[in-house]
This record gives structure tokens, C-alpha cells and sequence, in this order.
């Protein structure tokens, strides 16, 4: 089952499009991580996925086909929105006393107790928390849901690199005991790296990339060798990216697997997440072929699930 | 913005010259835009309505004067049509001052601090005070002209019930704080006191409800005791000004005539009855002692918002 | 609630607690708007004890005023200068307040129930709850609402006992446009238009200070209108035909403003 799933789904504002003809689908119990540069169109996604936005064309479902935004999605989606927006006036403690009121599943005592180990008090007012503290709170008001989606909208924007840390725990922990999915945006690519089963890049409202972390980073590697022969050589693979220097040329190129062989002269490295999101970030259409997903949903199925690539040869 | 084209020598500093207050009211005008265009819109709308209707009773009022016969129907209209309208406008006009006063004062402080905004407002170049004081002046003087002018439109409309068996006066509380420029000054002080609220409680609408409140307080306060005593009254033993009847108090105007009087008490001491009033012709200076220390209190407001607004830890 | 213990399978989520509990929404309601429920309550039950406090000394003020023999004799001709002033007054001032009322919760009541929700963003929460914006408004619209109504119709009903002896002094009819609004059940409808017409041009506007400015205006325009136009035009002309005519037209406006909120609500999108 895939928890999200999008097809050629695209949303307007005025005269621009802040996302367009995104194809892509999420599978169950995967982190997914959703990068992108500012104004990219993540948030927009997110909107579209919990019901917050309408698309303009196309179509988007969660967890299995449901409509988004319905009373079954509502259930079981739980959404941190961008800058965690708590009622500023309302205590922590009026929080989870809303949150229960309004879900027919909330676990209060493990909200509570998650809330006192972080040393957040209870009676405080929520607009009078550091922002950090504010994303803790939000964050566990979503994950004390029992969601089987959640989606976070850059949690981590306002969190040191301790309580980054521990947020990534939590939220890890709790995919582990309670198989969640996770959708969750973020600049700080390096630190989702580890974590992430799959991957999301968006662009100027383009989708640029998207598959299982797994398989992206098998089919990718960095290919440095001579300048001189770089151009012969880039006729023959399909190149990403490619950075020259006088002497050297490195290419990031996308294989059909890792054993391909190396020509005399290069060297293969590994390509890390992190270089592979910036180079198809910075790759414009005609250089490189969007890698378009098309959403096969094939239950039971969802650990392998492979974008189709589309050579440009 | 000029490229500094010579290097500073060490030791001299580069003094910047002020930002001048042309800028500001710029900035004011731009965060502000839609509160002044909504207030001049919502008056000039009444205000062509005051001079259409205004033009219909000044005519219904002379038929009504020259009327020789049959002049129930001419009285009538004046009367009670016209009079109700009038009636009905006198109370907005009452009410103007108080919801001008609570939709622009906390609004113009308040939602900076509610939205975190003046995070970036206060650390520019001309500093929170300087901020303050410009937004509050340059505010307060628009609405006071935008008020003033429509108090006179008002007062133009309002003359011909002056002067009927209506009985109102100039001096009538009703009608006095509606002219002359005791309604700009009202309104000036309303939005002081929004202003002060919206500093003070920062969040919009209890400072809106408490502006409501502490202007009325204000209102009563000037009515029921403050303007006896402004200090133009004679005390006489003799007659009073033609055409006066002894009313308890200026909220009975059935026993008044246009220029009667504002008796504010009579008492007898041996043989002689004293009488304490205030002529109509003192209505001016009525005025002015008025919006005296409407401005001195909203200034005064004025300047606790500012000190407010210093005292702020951010 | 309780703490899961066991290991919670993927696909089958927890424990739901139930059918969605609309008792919940009421400690929402009350919790979102607190201050305002607070401010209503106070100023109904100042009303109230107003209300029959003065009315009962105006009674008897009024009882002593028709008891008095000669009506033309001095000691009568001051007691009833006296009622026509002093007592005027007092009853005038609860007249003018209980009909100010309205036109403050046309500003106050309806506009932020929404507008705040959606100019703070924290619709992006609320609305992504379990309950889902559809029932959120309903139930909340339907919770103050009602309330305000209640409480209208209450102060409206002591009101008229308590203004009956200046009906006759001060010449009024039932259908006197003084008074026409504040007895009877047309005061109720006019505080449930106020603040359907609030919560509407909050979610229309979705700034809360331009909605209460709107909601102002338009619910003056609407009483302006019907006291001195639209009534005329009343297919009945005695006091209770067109009570109920205009209780009647005025709940019909409710329910299509409330309508049109949820509408707004449902296709709200950001």
C-alpha cells in the first residue's frame, strides 16, 4: 500500500504554478524525506496530502486510495505544520486537553509524560516557549495521535543539533513500535541520510528525483578521470552531473547498477545523498531526464518499488 | 544607497543623517494603507448621504416654516421622518468616535507585537520611539482631519432640528460633541486610548473592548460632571437670556427654545434668586476648553504608550 | 485514553475511542472562546439582576404614580415629573443598551470565531485534527449560537416586563420602533443574525479586524433598513403577525449565512 500517491498532481496560484505535474508514490512504512531549495513546493505537497489545499489538476490519495482531507484520512494522518502553529494562549496542558477533544484516538499520558522528560511545563502558555519547545509540543501532539501517516513541515528548522537529534529519535522510535510512515521536509539533507528510505527532490515546483534511497544510491556513483576524455566518455553513460577542472572531470552518472565496469583511467566513487540531491537539483530538464514516477502500486510489494528511468538515448 | 568611494580614516566617525520624517510617513501610510483608505471610504459614503439628505430637510424645514394651510402633512415629514433619520444618525455619530477610536489605536501597535513583526520594525535604523511617535502623530492628525471635516458636513445637516420644538441646542451634550471641533478631538482621544490598550494588553481584542469601555467611561465623565464646570458660566441675580424656561437639567430639552440657556442651578439667598448658567454665545470657548483637555489627556496617553513601548524587553 | 501496552500492528491503528464524541466540542468551544463566553455570561446576568432589581422599584414607582388621586394635584404632577425623568432615564439607558447589544456581538462574537483561526495559521492544526473543519465550525456555530439566543430571549422577555409602565407614559405602542426590536422574539433573532453575519464575513475576510468592521456595518445597514423600510412592507401590520413574519425571514437569513459558512469553510484552501 502506498500512504501517498500522487498522480500528475499540480497547484496554481494566480498565474504561477507552485507545483506541476508531480507523480510520485510513498509506500507504507517508509521515512520519506522531501527536500527542496525555498519556495520549491513541499509545503504545498504537504497542504495537498492532509486536505489543507486543493490541486489545481491531477490527483492525490493517502494511506490506500482515501480521499485526502476525509473524516478516515483525518483519523489517521497527524500534521506538523511549518513553524509549529500552537494556540500562542492556550497552555500546553489546554493543548492536549484540544488534542483529545478532537481525535477519537489520542494518547494523553504518553503525550504528558513525553512532555515532562523534555522539560517542557505544562502550564505554560504556548506562545511564551522557545521555538524549539514549540516544535517538541507540536511534534508530540502529532505522534500521541497514533497517526499511520505522519507528516512533518520542516520540524527541524527550529531545533540545535541536540534536540534535532532527539526529535529524529522519537520519531524513529515510534515508526519502530507503531509502523508509522513518515513524510518529512527539511534543508539539512546530511542529517536525514541515515535515516530516510526514500526520497523526494523537488525544484521550482518540478519534481526532480524521487525512489528508495536504497536503490537511488546503487544506481548512482561519481565517475573522476581525465578532462580530456570526459566528453568521449559522457556520450556513452547518462550523466547527471559533470564538474571539470583543467586536469580532471568528475561525473555523476546514472547506472543500471553498481557492477558496471569502470573504464581504464577512472575511478567510481560512491555518491552520497546529499550530492545526488543537489546534483539533480541543479541539472536543468534537457540535461538530464527527469526520472518521472509512475506510481505502480503493488501491494505486498513495497520495499522494491523502483521508479522507471527513462534514458534520453 | 551611495558606494562609499573613499576610505574612512580611522578615528572619524561617520555621523548618518536622521531619517527624516517625510520616510516615515511613508512607512505609515504603506502598513496602514487599507485602515485610512477604510475609514475615509466608510465617511465620505455617509458624507454624500448627510448632502443628499442633508439638501431634502433644509427644503422640508422651509415648507414646513412657510406652510399657511393644511400643514399636517409638512409637519409631519420634518417632524417625525426627517427628525428620526436625524435621530438615528446623531446616535452613529455618537458611536464614531469610540469604534474609530478601537479599530485604529490597538490595531496599530498591538498586531506588531501579537505578529512579532516589530521584531524587525523596532531594530531599524530610526529606533522604536522614533517609530512610536510617528505612526502615533501622523495617525492622529489624519484621523483629526478626516473627523473634523466630517463634523462640520454633520453640523450642516444637523442645524435645521436646532431651533424647532425638538429643542436642542448647541450646547445640548448630545449635539455638542458631534460639531464645531470636539468631535475630531473625541475621536483623536479614542485612538489614543486604543493605542495605549493595544501597547498595554497587546492582544486586539481585549484592548478593543477595553478602549470601548474606558471611552465611555471618559464620555460619561465629561458629560454628567465635567462640563458644568468648565469656567465660562455667570452667576446673576438677574434676568437670564430671553426665551428661557427653568429645566432640572439639559436631558429634558422639551422645556428649551434654541438659544436657551444652559441653566446649571438657581438657588435664593434672602430675597434674591441667583441663577447659574451658560449662554448659548459661549459655545466656542466651550469648545475649546474641551478639546483641550481631550488633547493634553490624549497626548498624555500618547506618551505612556511611547514609554511602554521603550520599557518593552523584546 | 490509556497508554498502549501492546505492540500496535501496522495497518490496524489503535484503539478508536468511539463514535466522534460531540460532548468534546464543547469543552473546545468553551476553552477557544472563553473570553468571549465569559463576557457574554457576565453581561447576561448583569442584565438580569438589573433588570429586575430597577424594574421592580420602577413597578412600584410606577403603582405609586397611578395611585395618586387627583392626577392634577401638585404632589401627582411631581411624582409623575419625577418618573418621566429620573425613571425615564434609567429605563431609556437598559433600552439602549439592550439594543446596542446586538450590534457589539455582530463585532465582537462572530468575526474571530473563524478569522482568527485562519489570519494566525492555526487552521493548519485545528483543521487537520481528527473532527475535521466541517463538524469543527457546525458544532461550534451551533454551540455559541444557540447560546446567544437563549440568552437573548431571556433579556428580551424580562425586558418587557420590566419597560411595560413607560409604555404608557411615554405613548409608546408595541409596534413603536423603540421598542419593537427589544420585546418579543425578534430581539433572539436579531442577536443570531449578528453574529451568523459575524462568523460569515470572518471566514470571507479572513482578517479579523476588516470582518468585524464589515460585520458592523452590514448589520447596521440590515437594522437601518428593516426599521425603517422593510417593515412597511410586511405583508401583516399587528405586534405578534409581525414578530413572527420577521422572527421568521431573520432565521431564515441564519441559516443560509451559517450555510455559506460552512461552504467557505469546506472550500477554504490555502
Amino acid at each position: 500500500m502506498n500512504v501517498i500517491e500522487t498522480a500528475g498532481v499540480g497547484k496554481r496560484y494566480g498565474k504561477s504554478w507552485a507545483l506541476r505535474d508531480c507523480t510520485l508514490a510513498v509506500p507504507e512504512g517508509s521515512l520519506a524525506a522531501l527536500v527542496g531549495p525555498n519556495g520549491a513546493g513541499k509545503t504545498t505537497l504537504m497542504n495537498m496530502a492532509v486536505g489543507l489545499t486543493i490541486p489545481t489538476e491531477g490527483t492525490v490519495t493517502v494511506l490506500g486510495g482515501q480521499a485526502t482531507g476525509s473524516p478516515a484520512a483525518l483519523d489517521d494522518i497527524a500534521f506538523m505544520a511549518q513553524d509549529a502553529p500552537l494556540y500562542k494562549n492556550l497552555s500546553v496542558a489546554d493543548m492536549l486537553h484540544l488534542a483529545r477533544n478532537l481525535n477519537r484516538r489520542f494518547d494523553g499520558p504518553f503525550a504528558q509524560a513525553r512532555l515532562t522528560d523534555l522539560g517542557i511545563p505544562l502550564k505554560k502558555k504556548s506562545g511564551k516557549l522557545s521555538g524549539g519547545q514549540q516544535a517538541q509540543v507540536a511534534l508530540t501532539l502529532a505522534v500521541a495521535r497514533r497517526p499511520r501517516l505522519l507528516i512533518l513541515d520542516e520540524p527541524l528548522s527550529s531545533l540545535d543539533p541536540l534536540a534535532r537529534q532527539d526529535f529524529m529519535a522519537t520519531v524513529m522510535t515510534t515508526m519502530a513500535d507503531e509502523g508509522m510512515s513518515v513524510l518529512l521536509s527539511s534543508h539539512a539533507l546530511a542529517e536525514l541520510e541515515r535515516v530516510a528510505d526514500y526520497l523526494i527532490v523537488l525544484g521550482t515546483g518540478q519534481l526532480r528525483l524521487t525512489g528508495e534511497v536504497e536503490d537511488l544510491l546503487a544506481t548512482h556513483r561519481v565517475l573522476t578521470g581525465p578532462a580530456a576524455e570526459a566528453d568521449r566518455y559522457a556520450g556513452q553513460v547518462a550523466v547527471v552531473q559533470a564538474k571539470r577542472g583543467d586536469a580532471q572531470a568528475h561525473l555523476l552518472v546514472r547506472s543500471s547498477g553498481s557492477d558496471d565496469p569502470v573504464p581504464p583511467g577512472w575511478e567510481a566513487h560512491p555518491v552520497s545523498l546529499e550530492e545526488l540531491t543537489l546534483a539533480y537539483l541543479r541539472a536543468t530538464s534537457q540535461a538530464v531526464p527527469r526520472q518521472p514516477g509512475t506510481a505502480e502500486p503493488q501491494p505486498g510489494n513495497n520495499k522494491k518499488h523502483y521508479q522507471a528511468t527513462e534514458a534520453a538515448r | 544607497m551611495t558606494v562609499l568611494t573613499l576610505p574612512v580614516e580611522p578615528g572619524r566617525a561617520t555621523a548618518q543623517p536622521a531619517v527624516p520624517w517625510r520616510r516615515m510617513a511613508w512607512v505609515t501610510w504603506r502598513q496602514h494603507r487599507a485602515m485610512l483608505t477604510g475609514v475615509t471610504a466608510l465617511l465620505a459614503a455617509v458624507s454624500v448621504f448627510l448632502l443628499i439628505e442633508g439638501l431634502k430637510i433644509r427644503s422640508d424645514y422651509t415648507a414646513m416654516i412657510n406652510c399657511r394651510t393644511a400643514c399636517q402633512p409638512a409637519d409631519n415629514e420634518f417632524g417625525s421622518t426627517d427628525w428620526t433619520l436625524a435621530n438615528t444618525l446623531g446616535i452613529f455619530m455618537l458611536l464614531a468616535p469610540a469604534l474609530l477610536g478601537a479599530f485604529t489605536g490597538p490595531a496599530l501597535l498591538g498586531r506588531e507585537i501579537e505578529a512579532g513583526t516589530f521584531r524587525y520594525a523596532w531594530t531599524q535604523g530610526i529606533g522604536r520611539v522614533r517609530w512610536t511617535v510617528a505612526k502615533l502623530i501622523l495617525l492622529g492628525v489624519a484621523l483629526a482631519i478626516l473627523t473634523g471635516a466630517f463634523s462640520q458636513l454633520f453640523a450642516w445637516f444637523f442645524d435645521p432640528f436646532l431651533g424647532n420644538s425638538v429643542g436642542f441646542t448647541d450646547l445640548t451634550a448630545t449635539v455638542f460633541t458631534t460639531r464645531g471641533i470636539a468631535f475630531a478631538a473625541w475621536t483623536v482621544l479614542s485612538f489614543a486610548i486604543g493605542a495605549f490598550f493595544g501597547m498595554l494588553i497587546r492582544r486586539l481584542i481585549p484592548a478593543m473592548v477595553a478602549t470601548l469601555i474606558a471611552y465611555l467611561g471618559v464620555y460619561l465623565l465629561a458629560w454628567l460632571v465635567l462640563r458644568e464646570d468648565y469656567p465660562v458660566a455667570i452667576t446673576t441675580s438677574g434676568p437670564v437670556a430671553s426665551g428661557a424656561v427653568v429645566a432640572t437639567s439639559v436631558n429634558s430639552p422639551t422645556a428649551l427654545t434654541p438659544n436657551a440657556p444652559w441653566i446649571l442651578k438657581t438657588w435664593v439667598t434672602g430675597s434674591t434668586h441667583w441663577t447659574r448658567y451658560i449662554p448659548v454665545s459661549r459655545f466656542w470657548p466651550m469648545q475649546f476648553i474641551e478639546a483641550g483637555w481631550l488633547l493634553v489627556l490624549a497626548v498624555a496617553l500618547g506618551a505612556a504608550t511611547v514609554w511602554l513601548v521603550r520599557r518593552r524587553a523584546a | 485514553m490509556s497508554t498502549l501496552t501492546a505492540p500496535v500492528q501496522p495497518g490496524t491503528g489503535a484503539a478508536i475511542r468511539g463514535p466522534r464524541p460531540w460532548p468534546g466540542m464543547l469543552w473546545v468551544t468553551w476553552r477557544q472562546q472563553r473570553g468571549l463566553l465569559i463576557s457574554v455570561v457576565a453581561i447576561f446576568v448583569t442584565g438580569v439582576a438589573g433588570m429586575v432589581v430597577e424594574g421592580l422599584r420602577i413597578h412600584h414607582d410606577y403603582a405609586v404614580l397611578t395611585a395618586c388621586h387627583p392626577a392634577a394635584a401638585a404632589a401627582c404632577q411631581q411624582l409623575s415629573r419625577e418618573f418621566t425623568t429620573t425613571d425615564w432615564h434609567e429605563g431609556n439607558g437598559v433600552r439602549v443598551a439592550l439594543l446596542a447589544a446586538p450590534v457589539l456581538l455582530a463585532m465582537f462574537a462572530g468575526p474571530p470565531v473563524l478569522a482568527r483561526e485562519i489570519e494566525t495559521g492555526t487552521f493548519r492544526y485545528i483543521w487537520t485534527q481528527g473532527i475535521g473543519r466541517v463538524r469543527w465550525t457546525v458544532a461550534k456555530l451551533t454551540i455559541l449560537g444557540s447560546l446567544l439566543t437563549i440568552a437573548a430571549l431571556v433579556l428580551s422577555q424580562l425586558f418587557g416586563w420590566f419597560f411595560a409602565p413607560f409604555m404608557t407614559t411615554q405613548q409608546l405602542t408595541p409596534l413603536s420602533i423603540a421598542v419593537f426590536d427589544a420585546r418579543g422574539v425578534v430581539y433572539a433573532a436579531w442577536t443570531l443574525t449578528a453574529f451568523c453575519l459575524g462568523a460569515f464575513t470572518g471566514t470571507l475576510v479572513r482578517r479579523v479586524i476588516p470582518a468585524m468592521a464589515l460585520s458592523l456595518i452590514g448589520y447596521g445597514a440590515l437594522a437601518l433598513a428593516t426599521m425603517f423600510s422593510l417593515r412597511h412592507h410586511y405583508p401583516v401590520s399587528t405586534f405578534w403577525p409581525m414578530q413572527l413574519f420577521e422572527c421568521g425571514w431573520l432565521l431564515i437569513l441564519s441559516g443560509l449565512l451559517i450555510a455559506a459558512t460552512v461552504r467557505l469553510v469546506r472550500r477554504h484552501a490555502c
